[in-house]
């Protein structure tokens, strides 16, 4: 029971879920194998290819946290993609190394200045973070077209492709990457208490002012770091594809984003948030891609399973659908002593109460 | 001492501007849109010297028609304090659809409704989430996005022409009125834009919008029929998107599963540049229509000046930032009144 | 128990059992509510008003028990049935859209049509109708948002009267209205008694209870204890049946004005001419180490808007503010906190509990606010401050690790007591402290403040209820009008003479000089 109870097993079961019904499905799913000292296979490219989703959720949840929500994280990618590939394009060295860091911390920086305007609108102005962040999810794309010149900028960089697709041991760059920033992000959240005062501001902003806690200060924090992180993540994007395509780099990754932070158990009202959740939804949601596609789905029409699991996620996290199964429930347990009848007044009143309970 | 200032007779009328003031501050952001659409029309005139032409201004309505029926659902969603990110993609699917049941002989009188249905289903859909699940209006919407898109490219991977008469007719009649044209496809427009007014504005239903967008709590004290309204303003808006969808389809000759991506962004930013509180309880469907006509007006300055398109979205990016801007000024302002 | 049967019920709710998850929050209640009565529902927090009045309402489902209403057996699926019924509900935090007019809100739902939909001069002359039968003269066109709370509430009632109420159920209406408003309020609740409408009144205030009602109803803990005739049930009489123990605990507390305080030193908090255009016009207090100061006016005379000056809860235009002989530059709370001052305020659900989380968290956050990020409380500190004042102040439940959002209105503002108190501060601003919290919270917070201020701490302290106010300070500021009027010793004054000061002092010579 207080397994049951524990904030993580609901997004554990289904990742885990998942992945049993795929080896089922097709033993193939998990097989790993060792080539040239490295691993190759289905969970090694999941794992892989999380990593743009995960440094964009990653960031999204501290947004969440601070009851916001930050839509630019795509514009933000295409953004940093374009800015790293075109300084290196523009290089007369586009291998060396250092073009490559120059590149890279120039992308980065850009995207943190944009983190920081989000945060700027959000936590100063007091704009809402919807329609502070759709300002720049409309005009960051056509900032990023600006940047390429309207074209898609293809280049070749050696040390640049290796951001997405070398090896370190065994396993891909990209994955210790992310591993790194959540390990970082985890510790700086948890061992400080920045976790806490970030909660705190998300649950009740007003009180925590009262109290004394910086709240504007948290707050355009998070959408830095959530900049930051899609700035990293536009950067191993377009390492992937080694071009800058401002019109779908990172199109409708906020989306997944969120929907990984949602899956994660972490609440979009804000306040009690789980990196682990986020990690584990992350991993659930590349894997759920990774599943449609070995069914032989085409990827445009992936959308339509991420619709329905959306709405299953939801439906598992609604009151009235907690209602009907403690009713159910209640029920079973009731019919065979009693033998009242299974539709008893009493269950219906406990569903409604337990809805405005919840309101 | 103010009692003194009032016996004057000229200050009277000032009392009558603050008085109109107090009444309909929500007017004012709408107000301000139209100042800057008739700023942005004079400067284009001034700029290139014709622009202003009937032929022009008529191409405005004609190439954004689609977008003004979005708009308005748009607006109902938002006025209730919701939000529908699935417009966009609820037109694709649509179009679509249309164009593939055509291409396979169906008769109009059928493909018409049924694209109208397809728009309203996921509208359904939505608000049941919304209004029966407590599903927060922007994944509930989100999923609208993913199922539309998704179902898009379901039904075709690939454009499908349309060569039906009736629906090719949509777009290509021009009513001549002088050097004016309108085509049904602008008229269609239109209507629905007076019919939304009309219903927001005078009808139980519209006030129950508006009243939720004020406080849903209230409302629902008040015994209005909250949970229909919140289901059907997103039933209204699944079906702009199925109007739209066929709008689109006339207007282009094809169905595309591409179509309308980031159109939700646009319309969102036309209704809310058209002065409509995204936090809901403030806003006119007129207001919509002359945030349409301010975005159509700069798409269409940006290809007489020959830049990037990529401007237009900087442009309504900022024009948007600067809406919100006034509107939280205005907001934060009738807060210090209470 | 006294049941006059000589009018017959109009609502008759007979053994009414309500269960939640773990609680029985209605056990077996009878209510009766008559025609042309004001029928006052008496009780603690969690004695189960709320709960009736939503059984009744149609918001919650009875698990037994049977609502008549006219002589006709009812089950109401929701407020919008109750409403059809007769059964009208004006609530603390007022029920209407603030987006809309007045008049707008008065006829909601029930608005004239006419050929082209809704005919908006029809209904704004119902509007005005409606609303001067209540003696009420407003703009029906202006947006509600402009018009104060009181006015607002009177037109809830309004609405209650176009939809026909018979019954009228007023829930803690008065909790934010001045003397004036509550006077205009009752005047309205007189008049539609005497046109038979049944009234049925919530309110912590005991004094407003006795001036309006003719009935009481007493619940405790989910149980009826009793129905009473007001004249048959003194207020010793009323105390007891709530609690259900003899209370003296709030009497032992006299005494505590007569405290002498040394007012010889530097203040601990000096305020000289401070004021905010609008808010409050420039005004001094001094606070002394070990000194509660009270601050007494009506709900609106700028009390609480002073003290947030002083606070820095909101940034004063005009004047200084010195901490210990400093000057101090008080613009955000952080500065306030910094200087050792902290600041509980009236509203504790908006601006005090941070809900979600736990007990713990919410009783460290002020200090580790002022820590900063960086410097987080070890477990042991933590553990150290949450045991302390857990223990000192009586928390129930005993857990720190429940959400704050599970306790019960005293019971956070216990915790948030502790979260101020954890932080030593020098001088501890409360702003209506025991607002609607159980008299048993009541007394434990008085005792409490008592204590730390004759060990020294500095209070500034604000209650709608004047006898506490009289009872637990040495000073008292009063404000009216958002103006400081004067101070007075309290062991001059009794209530009637604070009364009749925040009445009318000022106002003579300043008719004189008009």
């Amino acid at each position: 029971m207080t397994l049951l109870k524990h904030r993580l097993f609901w997004p554990v079961a289904a990742l885990v879920t998942l992945v049993v019904v795929n080896v089922i499905a097709n033993p193939n799913f998990a097989k790993v194998t060792m080539r040239d000292g490295d691993l190759y296979g289905n969970p090694v490219t999941i794992l892989r290819e999380s990593a743009p989703l995960m440094l964009v959720a990653l960031g999204m949840t501290l947004v969440i946290a601070t009851r916001g929500i930050d839509l630019s994280v795509g514009a933000v990618m295409a953004v940093s993609g374009a800015v790293s590939l075109t300084i290196i394009a523009d290089s007369p060295d586009p291998g060396s190394l250092g073009t490559v860091t120059v590149a890279i911390v120039v992308a980065v920086l850009v995207a943190l200045v944009l983190g920081a305007w989000n945060g700027f609108l959000v936590s100063v102005l007091g704009i809402q973070p919807i329609i502070a962040t759709l300002v720049l999810m409309l005009a960051g794309r056509g900032v990023a077209l600006l940047i390429t010149g309207g074209a898609i900028t293809t280049v070749t960089s050696a040390p640049y492709k290796f951001l997405s697709n070398g090896y370190l041991i065994l396993l891909p760059v990209a994955f210790f990457i992310w591993v790194a920033v959540v390990a970082i992000v985890a510790l700086v959240e948890r061992r400080t208490a920045l976790g806490m005062l970030t909660e705190s501001v998300g649950i009740n902003p007003e009180a925590s002012r009262l109290a004394g806690v910086r709240s504007r200060g948290i707050i355009w924090a998070a959408y830095m770091v959530s900049g930051l992180l899609a700035g990293v993540a536009g950067i191993i994007n377009a390492s992937n594809t080694m071009a800058a395509d401002s019109n779908n780099a990172g199109y409708l990754i906020e989306l997944y984003a969120i929907l990984a932070v949602v899956l994660g158990g972490t609440s979009l009202m804000g306040g009690k948030f789980s990196i682990a959740g986020t990690v584990i939804g992350v991993l659930t949601v590349t894997t759920l891609d990774k599943t449609i596609q070995f069914f032989g789905v085409p990827p445009a029409q992936s959308p339509v399973f991420f619709a329905v699991v959306v709405v299953i996620v939801v439906l598992v996290q609604s009151p009235r659908v907690h209602a009907w199964g403690r009713a159910a429930s209640a029920r079973m347990r009731r019919t065979p002593s009693s033998g009242e009848p299974p539709t008893g007044p009493g269950a219906a009143s406990a569903a409604k109460k337990h809805e405005e309970v919840a309101a | 001492m103010t009692a003194v200032v009032t016996e004057t007779p000229e200050v009277s009328t000032m009392d009558r501007v603050r008085t109109f003031a107090a009444r309909r501050a929500s007017v004012l952001p709408t107000l301000a849109a139209i100042a800057i659409l008739i700023v942005l029309l004079i400067g284009a005139q001034v700029e290139f010297g014709n622009f202003l032409t009937p032929r022009n201004l008529s191409a405005l309505l004609l190439d954004h028609a689609y977008l003004l029926v979005l708009a308005v659902g748009m607006t109902f969603v938002i006025v209730t304090g919701g939000i529908d990110l699935s417009v966009g993609s609820v037109m694709a699917f649509t179009g679509i659809l249309g164009a593939q049941m055509l291409a396979s002989g169906i008769p109009v009188w059928i493909v018409v409704p049924v694209m109208l249905a397809g728009g309203a289903a996921i509208g359904t859909l939505i608000g049941v989430l919304v209004q029966y699940f407590n599903v927060q209006p922007f994944i509930a919407s989100l999923a609208g996005l993913f199922l539309g898109r998704g179902l898009a490219y379901v039904v075709s991977l690939s454009s499908i022409r349309v060569e039906n008469p009736p629906i090719l007719w949509l777009q290509q009649t021009r009513f001549l009125i002088g050097e004016w044209y309108i085509t049904p496809t602008g008229i269609i427009a239109l209507v629905v834009v007076a019919a939304g007014a009309i219903v927001m504005a005078v009808t139980r239903f519209g006030r129950t919008v508006y009243a939720i967008g004020g406080s849903e709590q209230s409302a629902r004290l008040m015994g209005l029929s909250v949970a229909r309204t919140k289901v059907m303003v997103y039933v209204i808006s699944g079906l702009c998107g199925g109007l739209a969808g066929l709008l689109l389809t006339a207007y282009s000759g094809a169905g595309y599963p591409r179509y309308g991506i980031g159109t939700e962004l646009d319309v969102i930013a036309c209704v809310v540049i058209g002065g409509t509180l995204l936090t809901g309880g403030r806003g006119y469907v007129l207001g919509s229509m002359v945030g349409v006509f301010v975005f159509a007006t700069i798409t269409t300055i940006i290809s007489f000046m020959g830049a990037e398109q990529a401007w237009t979205h900087i442009i309504v990016g900022a024009l948007l930032l600067l809406f919100i801007v006034v509107q939280r000024a205005i907001v934060a302002r009738s807060d210090r009144q209470t | 128990m006294t049941v006059d049967t000589d009018v017959r019920p109009l609502v008759s709710m007979r053994g009414i059992t309500i269960a939640f998850p773990g609680v029985l929050a209605l056990d077996g209640v009878d209510f009766f509510l008559r025609p042309g009565e004001v029928h006052s529902l008496m009780g603690e927090n969690g004695a189960g008003k709320s709960t009736l009045i939503k059984a009744l309402t149609g918001v919650y489902a009875i698990d037994a028990g049977t609502i008549e209403v006219a002589d006709e057996e009812r089950d109401f699926a929701s407020t919008a049935d109750a409403q059809a019924a007769g059964i009208s509900t004006v609530y603390q935090e007022v029920n209407l859209c603030a987006n809309l007019s007045v008049g707008e809100n008065v006829m909601l739902g029930h608005e004239p049509r006419g050929f082209a939909g809704i005919s908006w001069n029809a209904v704004h002359r119902e509007a005005a109708r409606h609303l001067a039968s209540l003696g009420l003269d407003l703009d029906t066109r202006s947006p509600l948002a402009s018009h104060s709370i009181a006015i607002q509430q009177l037109v809830a009632i309004s609405r209650a009267m176009v939809l026909d109420a018979k019954v009228l159920i007023l829930d803690e209406p008065t909790s934010s209205l001045d003397r004036g408003e509550v006077e205009q309020l009752f005047a309205v609740i007189r008049s539609l008694r005497d046109r038979g409408v049944a009234i049925l009144f919530v309110s912590h205030f005991l004094e407003q209870v006795y001036e309006i009602s003719d009935r009481i109803t007493v619940l405790r803990n989910g149980a009826l204890i009793g129905e009473y005739l007001v004249e048959d049930l003194p207020r010793e009489a009323l105390v007891t049946a709530m609690i259900g123990r003899e209370l003296d605990e709030l009497s032992a507390l006299s005494g505590a004005a007569e405290r002498a305080i040394d007012r010889t030193g530097t203040p601990v908090l000096s305020a000289e001419g401070v004021g905010r255009k609008g808010v409050l016009e420039p005004a001094d207090l001094d606070v002394f180490e070990g000194e509660v100061v009270g601050i007494a006016g009506l709900l609106g005379s700028g009390r609480t808007e002073m003290v947030r000056l002083l606070y820095g809860a909101d940034k004063a235009d005009a004047g200084q503010i010195s901490v210990g002989g400093e000057r101090a530059k008080m613009h955000a709370p952080r500065h306030a906190i910094d200087r050792g001052i902290a600041f509980s305020s009236e509203n504790r659900r908006a601006e005090g509990v941070v809900a979600e989380l736990s007990v713990a968290e919410n009783m460290i956050l002020g200090v580790q606010a002022q820590r900063g990020w960086m410097r987080r409380l070890s477990k042991a500190e933590q553990d150290a401050i949450v045991a302390e004042y857990m223990e000192a102040l009586g928390v129930r439940p005993a857990d720190p690790t429940v959400p704050i959002g599970t306790l019960s209105g005293g019971n956070q503002q216990k915790v948030l007591l502790a979260r101020w108190l954890a932080m030593q501060p020098r001088l501890l601003i409360l702003d209506e402290p025991t607002r609607g919290i159980d008299v048993g919270a009541k007394a434990d917070i008085q005792r409490k403040v008592a204590q730390l201020a004759a060990e020294g701490l500095s209070v500034v302290f604000i209650s709608s209820e004047l006898e506490e106010v009289l009872r637990i300070t040495q000073r008292l500021a009063v404000l009216r009008d958002r103006r400081k009027i004067g101070e007075l010793d309290p062991t001059e004054v009794d209530l009637d003479g604070l009364v009749d000061y925040i009445a009318n002092a000022g106002h003579t010579e300043r008719s004189a000089t008009r």
